[in-house]
């Protein structure tokens, strides 16, 4: 176990990761404040292609690709779809904040902070060690088939509850008793 | 006996080590060759597509530019960088900008994981002929590619036209729904290379291995698009779905939607930044059917009998030469096809492509699973006995809810014949009366528009 080095003299991982991190906060702020609906879907894409870029500093590879992949290719374009197929006025739409407004703030800061205390709680003085070859598809494999499988098999199960579930919502041919 | 000569001959494929070892100069020189390469490639892949084209529909194509036509490309790159750049009044500014780069950057980045050749020396020092690898290396190209939609989605979107928006949504549904077809079209090749790495993959089809069936030996050919002809079918599917190509053109649909998500950007080099991306993409997922099924850099079986076929810059002709070959089965495949329409588009992506690669997928790893343990093969073959059962079952209820589907609709259409065939003006639309003189002749008197 080594020691774990001193947060005054940052290497240029801490400070590239550091800069992701701004990025990530500040397109994720932007995403719930821009007035325009189709550039707060872009917002998104930004904020989540920085998390991506995070993970790569963090030399998990595998996670970061699949993070682009999935997220950044798949969810933001069926997002862009869903947004496109109901509105999507080009310019500014005054509509688009309800009155809820300060409740969400207040949720939104209590996630954060209860994320973040454990979070520090749990890690703070764990150091990642950063040598390449830790996060290939391999490893991660290793991991999750191996220590993880329960996890993962029910949030396999979970995500295709929620699959039928949206078929049987939006089919039409198939009443409600 | 073979193998043993090929791994004698070969000593030079690169390993994921030899990758960033290079000097900054090497690795400018290298990308800067691949963007020539690629533009190069793009003004080529146009002529060559018109030309081969024309062949095929007994025409002669592009022939007053240059010797053969040959300048035909740089004549229309010329014009279309002296046009008028159009700025329509009413879209979206920044990203009606922006959208033509977007599809444009990724396109260009994907070819940095492909392999063109072996270990050679450029200015005296010993590289790998390609620009990067990765250990996900795969990955990195299906990423980009899903980066590259945004392209096409956001120019539907911005430039405010009914036409330019169908045509984004089209290409999102499809690419979304074709992409996941492509990556599980990999993910044969990857148990059998055991590795996501281009240069790696390419490495694992230098020698076949050997299956023992029934006792007998048999030894497997070295190139995956053999041993793994289902994922190679698909993939073929999915990179003609993946680049908005004939018969998946429907982004475009020149018949339907004027000039689909392109249909703004009339003139100008944002209309050629599409065209370049286009091009750029079909050299990119020929390139990844080449690593990944067609054995890569190495030389094809009557020229790897010369001992030197596979060193030093001699693989990159091989390379380029297979990438004409797939670029021309494009081009062929243009000039057959008609377009298909959306929802069969839609139905064959997710319930023909993507149900037969999870099958196929299952299928290869039980046999992998079958050579690799001896110990554990009864259990082995337990599971694979329910799998088929349950795969058997699932089949023959879809089949029964089919044939039933199909036996009512057939009476419906008949029942309406009749129905129709008694009262033609019953279906609602507006029918000519069968017993128009229009198809009964003259012999009955016709009432002119004339008299009512």
């Amino acid at each position: 176990m080594s020691e774990a080095p001193s947060y005054l003299s940052p290497t240029g991982h801490e400070i590239v990761f550091l800069l992701l991190g701004v990025v990530v906060v500040g397109t994720g702020l932007l995403v719930v404040t821009t007035r325009q609906v189709v550039h707060a879907a872009l917002w998104l894409v930004v904020c989540l292609g920085a998390l991506a870029g995070c993970y790569l500093v963090l030399t998990a590879e595998f996670v970061a690709w699949v993070q682009v992949l999935i997220y950044v290719g798949a969810v933001v374009v069926l997002l862009l779809f869903g947004i496109m197929l109901t509105r999507a006025p080009i310019g500014r739409s005054p509509d688009l904040d309800s009155r809820n407004r300060p409740v969400a703030a207040v949720v939104a800061l209590a996630t954060a902070a209860v994320l973040v205390t454990v979070v520090v709680d749990g890690f703070r003085h764990a150091y990642v060690d950063l040598s390449p070859g830790k996060g290939t598809a391999e490893e991660v494999g290793v991991a999750v088939f191996r220590y993880w499988v329960l996890p993962f098999e029910a949030l396999s199960v979970l995500l295709l509850a929620a699959l039928v579930g949206a078929i049987v919502i939006s089919r039409t041919d198939i009443r409600g008793r | 006996m073979r193998t043993f000569i090929a791994l004698a001959a070969n000593p030079d494929y690169p390993t994921l080590e030899d990758f960033g070892k290079d000097p900054i100069w090497i690795s400018i020189i290298k990308a800067v060759g691949i963007f020539v390469l690629l533009m190069l490639g793009v003004l080529f892949g146009v002529w060559f597509e018109r030309k081969l084209i024309s062949r095929m529909q007994h025409r002669y194509g592009p022939n007053r530019a240059g010797k053969f036509g040959l300048l035909q490309s740089v004549a229309d790159g010329l014009k279309m960088a002296l046009k008028e750049d159009i700025f329509p009044r009413t879209v979206d500014k920044v990203l009606y900008f922006l959208s033509p780069v977007i599809i444009a950057v990724p396109a260009f980045l994907a070819f940095s994981i492909v392999p063109f050749g072996p270990m050679v020396t450029m200015f005296g020092e010993r590289t790998p002929l390609q620009l990067t690898d990765l250990p996900v290396a795969v990955l990195l190209v299906l990423a980009l590619a899903s980066i590259g939609v945004y392209g096409i989605v956001l120019a539907g979107w911005a430039s405010r036209s009914p036409y330019a928006v169908l045509g984004g949504l089209r290409s999102a549904a499809q690419v979304v729904s074709y992409e996941i077809a492509m990556a599980l079209s990999f993910v044969a090749v990857f148990l059998v290379a055991g590795t996501l790495s281009t240069s790696e993959i390419v490495r694992a089809q230098s020698v076949g291995g050997t299956v023992s069936l029934f006792g007998m030996e048999f030894s497997t050919p070295s190139w995956f698009v053999i041993q793994l002809i289902p994922s190679f079918l698909i993939y073929v599917i999915c990179m003609l779905g993946e680049t908005n190509r004939v018969p998946f053109d429907l982004p475009e649909g020149e018949g339907e939607l004027v000039g689909g998500f392109h249909t703004e950007y009339s003139s100008s080099l944002k209309f050629a930044m599409f065209m370049l991306a286009e091009y750029v993409n079909i050299f990119t997922v020929s390139a990844l059917a080449i690593t990944l099924f067609f054995g890569g850099w190495q030389a094809p079986w009557p020229i790897s009998l010369w001992d030197g076929a596979n060193t030093g810059y001699w693989p990159f002709l091989w390379f380029l030469l297979k990438m004409v070959i797939v670029f021309s089965f494009f081009v062929w495949v243009r000039a057959s096809l008609p377009r298909i329409r959306y929802d069969q588009l839609m139905a064959f992506g997710w319930k023909v492509l993507i149900p037969l690669n999870l099958g196929w997928i299952l299928l290869f790893a039980t046999f992998r699973a079958l050579r690799i343990d001896e110990g554990n093969r009864t259990l082995i073959m337990t599971m694979l006995a329910f799998v088929v059962l349950a795969c058997f079952l699932i089949y023959m209820r879809f089949d029964i809810v089919a044939q039933r589907r199909k036996r009512e609709q057939e009476a419906e259409v008949a029942a309406e014949f009749e129905e129709l065939g008694n009262a033609p003006e019953a279906g609602g639309f507006p029918v000519p009366p069968l017993d128009l003189p229009h198809y009964h002749g003259v012999q009955r008197k016709e009432v002119s528009s004339g008299t009512h």
